[in-house]
């Protein structure tokens, strides 16, 4: 067997880090939807869960692969996707939470927090990409109109399924319910500004979280409307995954994701 | 096929056209089982047009389409080729359509 792989250490920049927060979130998500691969509630949803999933790796990977390039020590994509260390990853911490089911380690996750979180984070990634397709990284750029027309299905996709949950039997809309309270609280992360969106505002290479939060609030509370569900009040609970600080899921995901490439460094099949 | 009590918990099956481009028919190109029209447009898209198979869709509920029966086999189809009549090769045009 080959020597284990060291975890790469990044130069992190301002525009590195916005790049990654935006990466990670798509690989970390793409990661648990794939979970539902062979484990559809109908062939067809499979299908299209899985789908998702690879359209969202697809972003992730084109943005990892220009993350690399900005750093500039010559990684590639799999080596930041793979070989990073926790506190190295910048995700939304709501992507990290139980998707498809609960386990020992993780508990919640089922159908109905897997349509809702689908659709509340295709809401907030189509206003993201909307904005980005205007940026002055002329890469980001390109990589954000692709990923729009994705984002527009997927929100369409899930929110159907939101709407037909929430507005369904009693069971579907406690579930939808239960889904809701867990997801909210960790919504607040999606539309924080620190001195990493301010940034990237003021260079123009991306909008600030803050500036997505009237369309996706719109937008989420006319589906929330139709699905007979109403968003739970505020908390003050912020999460911190795009400061590198995780819930207890993320080495699990990262356990997963990372122990081929760990065992194989530069592995392809 | 009888709505019974158990067919109610699966979702209804659909045949599914797809329209490879502009300009040509819908082609029957499957089937896949839906709750309803909007929700089967969705998935004939996730099932069947995720590789620029096609520009349009069309859904239709499988037992909404009436067919013929096998058994009818020879009554309907094999009388057609001993009447050449039935074919218009068999009818001399005259010279000034030509080419129809």
């Amino acid at each position: 067997m080959n020597a284990t792989a060291e975890s790469i250490r990044l130069n992190f920049t301002p525009t590195l880090q916005y790049v990654l927060r935006i990466g990670d979130t798509c690989l970390i998500h793409a990661q648990r939807l794939a979970e539902w691969c062979g484990h559809g509630p109908a062939l067809e949803e499979d299908i299209a869960l899985t789908n998702m999933a690879l359209d969202l790796l697809g972003q992730a990977r084109a943005l990892l692969a220009h993350a690399a390039q900005l750093e500039g020590q010559g990684f590639d994509e799999d080596q930041l996707a793979f070989l990073r260390d926790e506190r190295e990853y910048f995700n939304l911490t709501l992507v990290e939470l139980p998707m498809r089911r609960s386990s020992a380690h993780s508990p919640g996750g089922d159908f109905a927090d897997t349509v809702l979180r689908n659709f509340l984070l295709a809401s907030w990634l189509k206003a993201l990409w909307t904005q980005l397709s205007a940026s002055t990284d002329s890469e980001l750029a390109g990589i954000a109109g692709k990923a729009v027309k994705e984002a527009r299905y997927h929100q369409q996709h899930a929110g159907d399924w939101v709407v037909r949950l929430g507005d369904g039997t009693a069971e579907s809309a406690g579930r939808m319910r239960t889904a809701l309270e867990r997801a909210a609280p960790y919504t607040a992360e999606c539309f924080l500004r620190d001195g990493i969106d301010s940034a990237a505002q003021a260079s123009g290479l991306g909008p600030a979280r803050d500036s997505l939060q009237a369309v996706w609030t719109s937008e989420v509370n006319a589906v929330l409307a139709r699905a007979q569900l109403s968003w739970p009040g505020a908390t003050p609970f912020v999460s911190t995954g795009t400061l590198g600080c995780h819930s207890e899921h993320m080495g699990f995901i990262l356990a997963e994701m990372q122990s081929l490439q760990r065992q194989h460094p530069g592995g392809r099949w | 096929m009888s709505e019974s009590a158990t067919a109610q918990t699966e979702w209804p099956l659909w045949e599914v056209f797809v329209r490879a481009k502009a300009g040509l028919d819908h082609k029957h190109c499957g089937s896949l089982h839906a709750a309803d029209a909007k929700m089967a447009i969705q998935l004939a898209r996730e099932v069947y047009t995720r590789r620029q198979e096609g520009t349009s869709l069309w859904v239709v509920r499988s037992s909404d389409i009436t067919a013929s029966d096998p058994a009818d086999k020879d009554m309907y189809f094999d009388p057609m080729a001993d009447k050449v009549y039935r074919h218009p090769t068999f009818y001399v045009l005259p010279a000034a359509v030509d080419h129809m």
